[in-house]
């Protein structure tokens, strides 16, 4: 394998036939913390996490469920789900992240209760026993806690967000696949729509539609063979930070921030480049953070950037030319890669009616859970 | 016949029953290390901060103040359309953790910074920690 990763550190504990009150995510603390003091090392030093899926009280996002509970926030972070093979497994990805500079010191940790009377409710995490009892179940919740902060912080106003909203329905005019493909809004609509959670209105708020996308990555060389003009991962940059808003480290900063300044160091560019913004677009208010934290605007100046800045596919600083998930529906996981979709499309310059002519690089974001599992790619149109 | 759904009580754990229990009793604790000397919260096996688990249970003061807040009128969950508008609040204990909560309060006095006080509410077989305005913020001035 590339590089010469070592394994510094171990522990383990001693199987028993059952438990008795204990839980997953305190199991993983409790041997994690045995492996890393082995290794000498605070933890601090750790900024790669490897866990198992399913963890006993939380069927999803458990890499950050994990991370805060341990304090972690690893700039990798992912599930290896390969039943026995799994510990093998994640010692090559482990090998492999830290050769590709994505991090430097991984943790890999599995560990498993046994109950005589398994708990019935699927999620059993911190979010479920701490904040679902306070009436906040969903993201929504999160994202308006989040918007009202930036609101107070900044003076962001719903009509600078909603400006941004509206752009992206105007390029969702040219996309047929958008589910708002022949639905027009203004800032009035959404100003007037029905609050959801104040201070985000319905129209601020993504819509959960059933869909699907995938990609395929090969080598350059490969590349360079086929069909289209090949789409380059120029950059890349991934941080996790928690599970819940109120372990957040930051409510108007998110991890992104960190993700997107990686990923143009390892692209050697910087926003003054990018011809195309694919921003995740679950709520308005990311985009708004999502454009401060790309260094395109001072912080906490989103919401005028936004609403100076002609986004369609014919302005200055063209954002989601696809429509966004606001406009382009939400299809689970795969509203996602959306962005990714639309990107590659844009720099292979085959886009119908809503081209931006001559686009050489673009922004992608991913953004996850509660602005706390972030993703940022560099595309770049390659040459044959 | 109607089906009545019942509000989702919390669940606690072998490490949370401590603070679930003592909230019974109308007493806010929180853990705090004697490593490193921060306070945690949501209870844990380790500390987030330096993973120490010389964890000691401590109370609470009660004092608290506003970090965020959003007035819900679509909640999540179906039984709390009952409660709509309800006030759900990211609050800042004098000790230093954060906590998500509800805030007892007229929506239109509710600033970030303001000072709030611990208060209870019955949900079953729990009793929840919330927190209500004091009386230092007649009208709302924000911090």
């Amino acid at each position: 394998m590339k590089g010469d990763a070592a394994i510094v550190g171990i522990a383990e504990l001693a199987p028993v036939r059952r438990t008795h009150g204990a839980t997953t995510l305190g199991m993983i603390a409790e041997v994690a913390a045995q492996a890393v003091f082995d290794a000498g090392l605070e933890p601090g030093a750790i900024d790669g996490l490897l866990v198992g899926p399913q963890v006993g009280e939380t069927p999803q996002h458990v890499p950050a469920t994990v991370a805060e509970y341990l304090g972690l926030q690893p700039t990798m972070a992912n599930v290896v789900d390969l039943g026995g093979a799994s510990g093998a497994g994640m010692a090559w990805r482990a090998a492999a992240a830290i050769a590709s500079g994505m991090c430097e010191t991984v943790l890999c940790v599995l560990a498993n209760t046994r109950e005589d009377v398994p708990p019935r409710s699927p999620n059993r995490n911190p979010i479920r026993e701490m904040d679902v009892p306070f009436g906040a179940s969903g993201a929504n919740v999160a994202y308006a806690l989040i918007a009202q902060r930036h609101m107070h912080e900044y003076g962001t106003t719903s009509e600078q967000l909603a400006k941004a909203v509206v752009a992206q329905r105007h390029n969702a005019q040219c996309n047929p696949s958008a589910v708002f493909h022949g639905v027009p809004l203004t800032v009035e609509d959404v100003l007037n729509s029905p609050m959801v959670a104040s201070p985000m209105h319905l129209y601020e708020v993504v819509m959960p539609c059933a869909g699907g996308a995938a990609f395929v990555v090969t080598s350059a060389a490969r590349a360079r063979q086929l069909k289209h003009d090949p789409v380059r991962i120029a950059g890349a940059g991934e941080k996790v930070t928690h599970r819940s808003i109120a372990c957040a480290p930051d409510l108007t900063i998110g991890p992104l921030k960190n993700a997107i300044m990686r990923a143009y160091q390892q692209a050697g560019v910087g926003p003054e480049q990018m011809d195309l913004l694919s921003l995740y677009d679950c709520y308005s208010i990311m985009l708004a953070i999502t454009v401060e934290d790309a260094g395109f605007c001072p912080k906490g100046h989103g919401g005028p950037w936004l609403a100076e800045h002609n986004l369609t596919y014919s302005g200055d600083m063209p954002l989601n030319t696809h429509g966004g998930q606001l406009s382009f529906g939400q299809a689970d996981l795969a509203g996602g890669m959306s962005h990714i979709i639309e990107a590659v499309r844009q720099l292979r310059g085959n886009t119908t009616d809503r081209q931006i002519a001559g686009a050489e690089w673009a922004l992608v974001t991913g953004n996850g859970a509660t602005m706390s599992e972030a993703t940022a790619l560099i595309l770049h149109r390659g040459e044959r | 016949m109607t089906t009545t759904i019942n509000k989702p009580q919390p669940t606690p754990t072998s490490i949370s029953q401590r603070f679930w229990e003592a909230a019974r009793e109308k007493v806010l604790v929180v853990q705090h290390c004697s490593n490193c000397d921060h306070h945690i919260f949501y209870p844990r096996n380790l500390c987030p901060y330096c993973w120490s688990d010389s964890l000691n249970w401590v109370t609470a003061s009660g004092a608290a103040g506003l970090a965020a807040f959003t007035v819900i009128h679509k909640p999540g969950h179906p039984a709390f359309v009952e409660d709509t508008p309800y006030v759900v609040a990211l609050v800042d204990l004098a000790e230093g953790p954060r906590m998500l909560t509800n805030v007892h309060a007229p929506s239109e006095q509710i600033r970030v910074g303001m000072a709030l006080r611990l208060d209870w509410e019955d949900r079953g077989d729990f009793i929840l920690p919330i927190f209500r305005m004091t009386n230092e913020n007649p009208g709302g001035s924000p911090a």
